[in-house]
């Protein structure tokens, strides 16, 4: 386990090491990337600014689904973003190296492509959960930091485990598929506003089939300190973010399945 | 320049923005596959601008319906926006090999733009009926407000779709100065996607940014298309947004030529 966490290191630093060569080319990404995400929530801004409140949240409610997504999204980021960019390596071939190697595919995979410059998202993330955190009228006891960490944790085990199924149909399908995104980054943007705003089908889709809610809506109850109207009781809203972990473990065992069948595409 | 040499040239690089568009027909399975990411964006926006306006009684610059028909827009011309860079030029300003651009006999700024122009022509082609027809049909997008409105639509698109190459070109052009990274490139399309209205609609931004975002050449690129079409600018005021799109992206086409002369004059090509 320690060897491995090395390793991962090891991956990490030669990843962050090769973009620092092109120093101002990687400043200007980075600082692109908080700008990029840092307009989008002056956008927010502007149209609670425009109508108020929306559905009876407010700006800093909202800001907290908002952090807790962009946070919890920019860690799965950093550690699973190889899934992301794997299925060329399928058609490729070049995943015979990786088969080679007496070292687990999961880390191998999960380091090839760590992207410095995603630190935007996550400092933006980061900030606003903080404001938002000051913001709002509620007092911040051990018990609700440790359920707030809880849940990013959560999270980003969740937007994990989404990148993984997506490298892992393409062991089936060669191609890298699109219709992906709609599921990892389509689901950040459905996270940064409570669910409870859409439509009935689409919010069980991202109860039931994708547990996003679980990361989300139900324990940010739980620290609101609001009521939920379906009823569920706080002990639930804090259990279960665990959903997010669970959906990555079953991520992880269809990857091994996937692995078995994997045949190369021999160039 | 007699007319044979200019109907000459114009040849050349309606050839290059064809083949360039051809090209880019073959990515079909992944032109459905952004449409239907482009869709579900459409969608979670499409209810939380429902929520918002549920949420409040005050009359906006801008009403429901007029701006559901501007998100499926700004989704079904997603393409408008000046993205990224042309990758091959980018390599071949990264590899040294922009030298044999020089070697064609062509005006390498025009040569540029109509490839910019083909390869985000055909993507645009492929999209937007197919995303335009789904909202048309299942997710509340209207008809134009009226005939003329639609082709005021129509010519207010083709000089955003001019005015975005045009940044587009220039973007390409600043890469001769930061070689390898697209830093400044991305940062442009960054600031574009907001100040366009391709993140909110402008008009439901507070009133003083108004007056700034209307100095600005970026609102061209669809908020000033997108609202001809749904009446909220009315067509009395079209010449005049028209000609400002058009002078936008004169300037933009100056700019880049400019620049361009000036990157070609510092540019060191190796041997070998």
């Amino acid at each position: 386990m320690f060897d491995g966490l090395s390793l991962y290191g090891r991956y990490v630093a030669a990843s962050i090491r090769s973009q620092m060569q092109y120093r101002a080319s990687f400043i200007m990404l980075t600082l692109g990337h908080l700008v990029a995400t840092g307009t989008e929530f002056l956008a927010l801004w502007a149209l609670f600014e425009r109508f108020g409140h929306i559905a009876g949240w407010t700006l800093p409610e909202v800001a907290l689904f908002y952090g807790l997504a962009s946070v919890s999204f920019a860690i799965s980021e950093g550690v699973a973003r190889g899934f992301d960019m794997f299925a060329p390596m399928v058609k490729r071939g070049d995943f015979d190296r990786i088969l080679l190697r007496p070292r687990s595919t999961i880390l191998q995979i999960g380091a090839s492509e760590v992207q410095l410059m995603r630190i935007g998202r996550f400092g933006q993330g980061l900030i606003v959960l903080l404001w938002s955190a000051s913001a709002l009228n509620v007092t911040w006891t051990l018990a609700r930091i440790l359920l707030l960490l809880w849940t990013l944790c959560c999270g980003a085990a969740l937007f994990s485990g989404l990148f993984v199924l997506q490298a892992t149909s393409a062991f089936w399908t060669t191609e890298s598929l699109e219709v992906w995104n709609t599921l990892t980054y389509g689901g950040v943007e459905t996270a940064k506003f409570p669910l409870s705003l859409y439509e009935d089908w689409f919010r069980k889709f991202f109860t039931y089939i994708i547990p996003l809610a679980a990361v989300t809506y139900f324990p940010a109850l739980a620290i609101l300190d609001k009521t939920d109207p379906l009823g569920t009781s706080r002990l639930f809203q804090s259990a279960i973010p665990l959903g997010g972990m669970v959906f990555l473990g079953v991520a992880l065992l269809l990857w091994q399945v996937g692995v078995r069948h994997y045949h190369s595409t021999g160039s | 320049m007699t007319a044979q040499t200019l109907l000459r040239g114009w040849r050349g690089y309606r050839a290059v923005m064809s083949a360039r568009l051809r090209e880019m027909l073959q990515y079909r399975t992944a032109a459905v596959a952004g449409m239907v990411t482009q869709v579900f964006w459409g969608l979670i926006h499409l209810m939380i601008y429902q929520a918002f306006y549920r949420s409040t009684a005050t009359p906006q610059p801008m009403s429901l319906a007029e701006t559901v028909d501007y998100i499926w827009l700004v989704q079904a011309l997603l393409l408008l926006m000046p993205w990224r860079t042309d990758v091959e030029i980018q390599d071949m300003i990264r590899t040294g090999n922009v030298a044999f651009e020089l070697a064609k006999p062509a005006d390498l700024y025009t040569l540029w733009f109509a490839r910019i122009l083909g390869g985000r022509a055909a993507p645009m082609l492929l999209r937007f009926p197919l995303i335009y027809g789904m909202a048309a049909l299942f997710f509340g997008l209207r008809l134009p407000a009226s005939p003329a409105a639609a082709g005021a639509f129509v010519l207010s698109v083709l000089a955003a779709f001019l005015l975005s190459s045009a940044i587009t070109t220039l973007m390409t052009i600043s890469l001769m100065w930061t070689l390898a990274g697209d830093g400044v490139a991305r940062l442009t399309a960054t600031f574009a996607s907001v100040l366009s209205g391709s993140i909110i609609p402008l008009p439901l931004f507070p009133g003083n940014l108004q007056r700034v975002l209307n100095l600005l050449p970026f609102r061209g690129l669809m908020d000033v298309p997108f609202r001809l079409y749904s009446g909220n600018i009315p067509l009395s005021a079209f010449p005049r947004e028209l000609a400002l799109q058009l002078a936008w992206a004169l300037t933009l086409i100056v700019l880049g030529r400019v620049l361009l002369a000036r990157g070609m004059r510092r540019l060191v090509v190796q041997g070998g």
